[in-house]
């Protein structure tokens, strides 16, 4: 089954940095991907795309390093999110 | 004695950002610019600086954001300024401007109060020259983004006291920030090299040697740089390079300066980079609001 999450994510980091068939878990921050531009670029991304709201105490490096890493927040966020009944949240701060 | 209330003039990227420095580390800010629209833009970008400030670092805890942005009273009222002990100016690069400014503020402001001129290229005794204070003005050059760069370069002007430099030199340990020392001179040191090698890349792309990407490629790949030249220009704005390029050329009277040709025409087309959604690079539109000057 094709990972609708990581998919979508794959396509905007790939698209965003010119680059192509970047692994799940290479390293963006490692790699030197990943510049202050670029990683508020991709907060502000997985809030719009995916209608999850980024708190500040999410805002950690190590959520957001690798795609595997944006998916798994990604699966948290919305899981919390429908769990505390939350679905319909999409403002972005 | 130590500083506590500072204005910020100009709210543009790099106002915003110094702003948001300067509030972080616990001083009361006044925002003062022209324009309502620009402060509101100013203050969703400190929002979203101070995203990224937390995203980056790990090593010191940032307080909440209420609190930090609690202390930034953005206005366009030029008396509010009447109390604070230190400026920072930040306003558009042309001389006029900056002239008409500062003589309103040598007026408004408390005679202690130092004017430290955040300029990309004028010297800084010329900026001097408009006040009355002359030995109460120092250059501070902040780098970009300004929360996120921890070398500053600051610039004596002929007439700069010790006095001012020290004082200076603390309240910028209070942002955490080392400087460097220079002399005064049209574009300093930074400056007068960056916007030179710029212009450069831009009449490499517009003669057809290399492409945008090409070009960023080398200095990032082969020099270990973490942004190319024209990525820089789409980051500072093109309006600013333009402007620097030009005082650059008055000054010096030197035709290595000329701006490219294919800048001017950007520039008054409105594509001013990042700011504007696009320059040499396209900019998502709806990252814009927020993400224009982290």
């Amino acid at each position: 089954m094709v990972d609708e999450t990581a998919q979508t994510i794959r396509r905007f980091i790939e698209t965003q940095l010119q680059a192509e068939e970047l692994s799940d878990d290479e390293d963006l921050v490692d790699a030197g991907y990943v510049n202050s531009l670029f990683a508020i670029q991709l907060v502000l991304f997985v809030e719009r795309q995916f209608r999850i709201s980024v708190q500040d105490g999410d805002l950690d490096l190590a959520n957001f390093r690798s795609i595997s890493a944006i998916t798994g927040f990604v699966r948290r966020k919305q899981s919390s999110d429908s769990s505390a009944g939350q679905s319909d949240d999409s403002s972005g701060p | 004695m130590t500083i506590q209330k500072v204005g910020v003039i100009g709210a543009g990227v790099i106002g915003a950002g110094v702003a948001q420095d300067v509030a972080t580390a616990g001083h009361e800010v006044v925002l003062l610019d022209i324009s309502a629209d620009i402060l509101a833009r100013a203050e969703q970008s400190i929002r979203t600086g101070l995203r990224t400030q937390r995203l980056l670092q790990k090593s010191r805890a940032l307080e909440p954001t209420i609190v930090i942005t609690g202390r930034i009273q953005p206005t366009t009222d030029l008396a509010l300024l009447s109390t604070v002990e230190f400026v920072i100016e930040n306003v558009t690069e042309k001389w006029e401007t900056k002239q008409r400014l500062y003589q309103s503020i040598d007026a408004i402001c408390p005679d202690n109060c130092i004017f430290a001129a955040n300029t990309s290229t004028i010297p800084i005794t010329r900026i001097a020259s408009a006040t009355k204070r002359e030995p109460l003005v120092i250059g501070v050059h902040f780098m970009n983004p300004p929360p996120l760069k921890s070398v500053v370069e600051v610039i004596l002007g002929n007439h700069t006291s010790r006095d001012t430099l020290d004082r200076t030199k603390l309240f910028l340990s209070t942002l955490g920030k080392e400087s460097v020392l220079v002399n005064d001179g049209p574009g300093f040191v930074a400056n007068r090299i960056l916007m030179l090698t710029i212009n450069e890349a831009i009449r490499v792309f517009h003669e057809g040697v290399a492409s945008v990407e090409a070009i960023d490629k080398i200095f990032k790949s082969c020099f270990g740089h973490k942004m190319g030249p024209l990525e820089t220009a789409d980051l500072i704005g093109l309006d600013t390079v333009l402007y620097s390029i030009e005082v650059l050329e008055e000054s010096f009277g030197d035709s290595k300066y000329e701006p490219c040709p294919l800048l001017k025409t950007m520039v008054h087309d409105g594509l001013l980079g990042r700011k504007s959604g696009q320059g040499f690079y396209d900019y998502d539109a709806n990252e814009l609001q927020s993400a224009g000057n982290s």
